[in-house]
């Protein structure tokens, strides 16, 4: 197979030599270190085209079968190696219909033939951003690509990790390659330790109100700053797996002690930790002092439509409320919203559906007591699932209901009818709002 | 290469999800995929869209989920070239990658109305809107991605029949 760039041989070598004289001046983000390691180049700078080495290419239910179509283009019928593919069934798992169940049943024969080590099909899976991490397969210093836009959740571990379509997850299960653009960043300094109820969530709820759903379109979205000693593993997978929701390439985190905790605890790989240079050049700075923010709220239509739970003076009545998915279906965020809901019972005619990320999270609740507390308090408890996410089933809205959701978009129809709401939020307002049937804060029931 | 036809607008944040809804993503077949094109933003679009039409819209066109199931919906859908002040960066890549014509070009995004008649010309990025006589000049690709395009998608200029 021919090499997916040869643009490196294509400049003159005056332009060469003037590339290199700028960019050995140039400091570089964690990001772009972390490409220039994977493409075998001592140092890159935003705009550059370059070809990256792949540590892990990844791929779900709906999106493997269009990239399994895809590789039966190629002269070549093999992987690149069968132990750097994840291949997770998630989303409309277990089956919804036959038309899934058809899906399904593509992936796991390609899994089959070409015998994928890191297939997980129902009884093993868990929603993917949640399993990677889980079972060692993310590190840092990693390159990843993924075939769903929630791929960037690793940059919590200090990975590159980003999410691409079918056609270049099957490029890269063929070649163990991807081309990239090398983007610019911005930087998010976050500073001071955040209050009682304000979670990941929220951070990254107020900066995309802040900076828009477009506002990091193409470019790093890398985070610093003494606030985040304050942020649990969990807070930061949130936060980086929403960086997509303002357009970014990808959201990442500087390794600290933490990170290599739960590297240690989770993986037997190798990790490789970058860091940003003193002098890297950032197209913009924004300083965010974690002590004072809010509880956030993202209104329909666009996940840029914030409001702290304060600034809500009507009341929002709700029909539903969702807490998982691969942005808060963690333990953590399971054992806030069990805090809140312990001892206490859903609004009657509330529908409650808490969703477990991961088997492992699933079997965790269960021996902490946490799934008892959701079932006394009135919610449905589900195994592993995308389901309500993106309207596929388990919890699909009617015309005009409304569901107070910790997933990561409120598009129009995005969780069923076009008529129907979402509201984003932090599973602590979500558990508050279980009980009230409305938006509510923490506060009002705690 | 060149395109043709008359323009459905759109405004800014045009999501997958509404480009096509997960509810249809228990299909990959691109035929069926075309059949509920736009259908959360534009109930008429798959009614009345002709092959060769255009799409025009506002910032960050194609935002939101990585589905490839969006762009190939659109392809299917008989669209001939989607012009957008700027796209999200994983349809950007996924339009490129299955051989759909795709220009940045904020001038034309915002000049060009719904129902007029525009021609584009991919090699020189010109953009006509021949109902309103006017002229705009696209994005030009960088020299890799034109390969691609050239060779109608990633697994053909892989496999070296560009």
């Amino acid at each position: 197979m021919r090499p997916l760039l040869r643009l490196q041989h294509t400049k003159s070598d005056s332009i060469h030599a003037e590339w290199e004289r700028k960019t050995k001046t140039m400091g570089m983000t964690m990001t772009q270190k972390i490409l220039a390691a994977a493409a075998g180049l001592d140092s890159v700078e935003a705009g550059q085209l370059i070809e990256a080495q792949l540590d892990l290419v990844l791929g779900n239910d709906i999106t493997s079968p269009v990239a399994i179509h895809e590789m039966d283009r190629f002269k070549e019928q093999k992987v690149f190696d069968k132990d750097k593919i994840a291949l997770v069934m998630d989303h409309f798992i277990p089956n919804k219909d036959i038309k899934s169940a058809e899906h399904c049943k593509c992936v796991r024969e390609f899994a089959c033939k070409h015998e994928i080590t890191n297939y997980f099909d129902v009884g093993q899976m868990g929603i993917e951003h949640a399993l990677l991490p889980e079972q060692g397969l993310t590190v840092a210093g990693d390159v990843i690509i993924g075939a769903d836009s929630h791929t960037c959740t690793y940059g919590a571990l200090g990975a590159f990790s980003t999410g691409v379509g079918s056609t270049d997850m099957a490029a890269g299960m063929a070649t163990g390659k991807a081309w990239f653009k090398v983007p610019g960043a911005i930087r998010f300094n976050l500073t001071g330790k955040p209050a009682k109820w304000i979670s990941g969530k929220d951070v990254i709820l107020h900066i995309i109100g802040l900076i828009g759903v477009d506002g990091a379109l193409y470019r790093s979205m890398e985070f610093a700053g003494d606030g985040i000693a304050y942020l649990s593993m969990d807070d930061r997978f949130t936060i980086a797996n929403m960086a997509i929701e303002a357009g970014g390439k990808n959201g990442i985190f500087p390794v600290d002690d933490a990170a290599i905790a739960y590297m240690k605890e989770h993986s037997k790989r190798e990790y490789r930790i970058f860091e940003a240079d003193p002098d890297a050049v950032y197209e913009e700075e924004y300083t965010i002092d974690l002590s004072t923010l809010k509880p956030t709220v993202s209104f329909p239509h666009l996940p840029e439509n914030t409001k702290t739970v304060d600034e809500i003076t009507e009341d929002i009545t709700i029909d539903q409320v969702v807490i998982g998915s691969c942005t808060n279906g963690r333990i953590s965020d399971l054992r806030i919203a069990a805090e809140i809901l312990k001892g206490r019972k859903v609004k009657k005619n509330l529908r409650c559906i808490v969703i477990p990320a991961t088997q492992a999270v699933y079997l965790q609740a269960m021996e902490e007591g946490l799934l008892k507390i959701f079932i006394e308090a009135g919610a449905a408890v589900s195994t592993p699932t995308c389901g309500p996410c993106l309207g596929g089933y388990m919890g699909v809205l009617a015309d005009k209901e409304r569901c107070v959701s910790t997933t990561n978009r409120n598009f129009v129809g995005r969780m069923g009818h076009v008529g129907s709401e979402v509201y984003l939020a932090s599973p602590a307002v979500a558990a508050a709002s279980a009980l009230t049937g409305k938006i509510s804060s923490p506060e009002e029931v705690c | 290469m060149k395109a043709e036809g008359r323009v459905f607008k759109y405004g800014d944040n045009v999501d997958t999800d509404v480009i096509i809804p997960a509810r249809y993503l228990n299909s990959s077949d691109p035929a069926e995929l075309a059949t509920h094109c736009m259908e959360d933003i534009d109930k008429e679009f798959v009614h009345k869209v002709q092959k060769g039409d255009i799409i025009v819209a506002n910032k960050n066109f194609g935002c939101g989920s990585s589905r490839e199931h969006a762009p190939i919906a659109i392809k299917a859908a008989g669209v001939g070239c989607v012009i957008a002040e700027t796209f999200a960066r994983i349809f950007y890549r996924n339009a490129i990658n299955i051989g759909l014509p795709i220009i940045e070009c904020p001038e034309a995004a915002r000049g060009i109305d719904e129902g007029d008649l525009v021609e584009i010309d991919f090699d020189s990025g010109m953009i006509y809107d021949r109902t309103k006589n006017t002229e705009y000049k696209g994005q030009a690709f960088p020299e890799f991605m034109q390969k691609i395009i050239r060779a109608e998608g990633l697994i053909n200029y892989i496999n070296g029949t560009e």
